[in-house]
């Protein structure tokens, strides 16, 4: 699927009316932005060719692996795994909810296991395999958990949806008991200020049924 | 979040080597190892941790859990929260650290959290994490605005009167009813460290919370060989049901003999500012029969020196039930 399923003209959605109407806005805020970090990283820092990401002094070359495609980028050794997949890589299905590991909106997944992406650094994962909501299936395509979320209304505002359905994968995995209580100790990392919290349950106890 | 250098050493002693520059490994330190990150990377957020370098860890051959010649088992720095409560030994001859690990944070944070950086966690003391009020332990001097403001989470046990922070790990608290030894390798060589000796109280220094020295680098924790016929429970009170520090804990692993407590190691959490082993319960219960009022007694014992702060004191009754019911539940399953 494309990265950015949003951006045909033909199909109009919020995303892309929001990027249009900001663009004014963004170069109000781009013209206050403070000056670019000097670092001196003890890496290399030349700049990668045809890698992505801002020209920032000190950047480091990092590749990701990011749902199955290679990514050659340059970071700011501080860019946590949250800023480069939604920043660098512009991926905006995973959310900055606290970015303080505290919510779950940001969860992904690691070389196959979930993480809070917000508190990691994009560095420490050179070579790594990350896949994030856009990689678990296609809108005509979706996977079984996606299916479930819509199916058993899992969502209210939808903002913590794409971290909970990335930890429910994950947890058909991991060792969980077969009762919803098992399944709400293992979901306690993701948050949901709506408090779809009863969906959410019977969606992944659906799928976990039916695999 | 303030710029630093990021290093990935060849080996563990490039990292001790590149950490030995520093001139603390205390609050502060202008070198940090990086592991899960998960408290690092939040405090540096918030500006309370600003090292100048950060090391990677993570590729060091410091993630294996093996058996150790003595019967024991030895845990790799970089082992990850979740991997230790799942991994069978743990299970069977540990299970009061793997209820404790299950216990703390939540399934992403366990994936990521490490064994080294669990024995670091930092206090959740809300002044601590705030660099606008002043703190003892963040900045030496300036005061300690927890004990006369919000305190109810911290601690009652191994306060001083600079510092009242809680120590909010669970692992710890398993590890130290458990006798665990940390391994450290460092610019001198290798060292072993009993976990009773390795936290320190806050005294007149609360930053200083570990007797690590700059370059010093966990590299492994052993465990003891299992005890024959020990029961081990991990209680943990909170305010929510998951995903939440404890308000009290208690970690037990009890030796049960013809109606008598042959042998007890007791630790509690969320009440010290240190990962709380108990030897003033230890010893009122050794010897004793296994019944309700004996461990109501080694309970008391727990929490003879306790003192509240304006908002805690509920915490005193509430960790001698908990570890009353801790015993009961052990003794007599």
């Amino acid at each position: 699927m494309p990265d950015d399923p949003e951006s045909s003209s033909s199909n109009p959605t919020r995303r892309a009316f929001l990027r249009t109407t900001g663009t004014a806005a963004a170069a109000v805020m781009a013209a206050c932005a403070p000056a670019p970090p000097k670092i001196t990283p003890e890496q290399s820092a030349s700049p990668a060719k045809s890698a992505d990401g801002p020209n920032i002094e000190g950047a480091v070359p990092i590749t990701l692996r990011i749902n199955g495609k290679d990514r050659q980028l340059r970071v700011d050794p501080r860019t946590t795994l949250l800023d480069c997949i939604r920043e660098t890589v512009a991926l905006t299905g995973t959310k900055k909810g606290c970015d303080h590991g505290q919510c779950g909106a940001c969860t992904v997944h690691v070389n196959g296991r979930r993480v809070n992406s917000c508190l990691s650094l994009a560095l420490m994962h050179d070579g790594e395999e990350i896949t994030t909501i856009e990689g678990l299936g296609t809108p005509d395509a979706l996977h079984p958990m996606q299916a479930a979320f819509v199916a058993f209304d899992g969502y209210q505002c939808g903002y913590c949806t794409s971290g909970q359905i990335m930890s429910g994968v994950a947890l058909l995995k991991e060792p969980c008991g077969p009762d919803d209580a098992a399944v709400k100790e293992l979901m306690s990392g993701n948050i949901c200020r709506c408090g779809a919290y009863a969906n959410i349950v019977a969606a992944i106890q659906q799928v976990r049924k039916n695999t | 979040m303030h710029t630093f250098q990021f290093v990935r050493p060849p080996d563990s002693a490039a990292a001790v080597a590149t950490a030995a520059q520093a001139k603390t490994a205390q609050q502060g330190a202008d070198a940090r190892f990086i592991a899960g990150g998960t408290t690092l990377l939040d405090l540096m957020k918030l500006n309370v941790e600003t090292p100048a370098r950060v090391i990677d860890i993570n590729r060091l051959p410091l993630g294996k859990i093996e058996a150790t010649p003595e019967g024991g088992l030895a845990i790799g720095a970089t082992v990850r929260n979740s991997d230790l409560a799942h991994h069978p030994t743990v299970q069977r001859d540990y299970a009061v650290l793997s209820q404790a690990l299950l216990s703390g944070a939540s399934a992403q944070l366990r994936n990521m959290a490490t064994t080294a950086g669990n024995l670091l966690q930092r206090t959740r003391c809300m002044y601590f994490r705030d660099t606008a009020m002043p703190c003892n332990k963040r900045e030496p001097g300036t005061g300690c605005p927890a004990i006369t403001g919000s305190n109810r989470m911290l601690a009652v046990l191994g306060t001083s009167d600079q510092c009242i922070a809680s120590n909010p790990s669970d692992m710890c608290v398993a590890m130290a009813a458990l006798e665990a030894t940390i391994h450290v390798q460092g610019p001198k060589g290798t060292r072993a460290i009993a976990i009773g000796d390795f936290h320190l109280l806050p005294g007149s220094t609360p930053n200083r919370e570990t007797v690590l020295e700059p370059g010093d680098l966990i590299t492994h924790v052993t465990l003891p060989p299992p005890v024959a016929g020990n029961k081990q429970i991990y209680l943990k009170l909170r305010d929510r049901a998951s995903y939440e520090f404890a308000l009290v804990s208690a970690a037990v692993v009890v030796t049960v003999a013809g109606g008598k407590v042959t042998r007890a190691r007791i630790a509690l959490g969320g009440v010290g500012t240190k990962p709380w082993r108990s030897p003033e319960a230890e010893a009122a219960l050794v010897g004793q029969a296994a019944n309700e009022a004996n461990f109501r007694k080694a309970a008391e014992a727990a929490m003879r020196s306790a003192k509240p702060q304006s908002e805690n004191g509920f915490k005193i009754e509430l960790a001698k039930r908990c570890l009353a019911h801790a015993l009961q539940t052990a003794a007599t399953s």
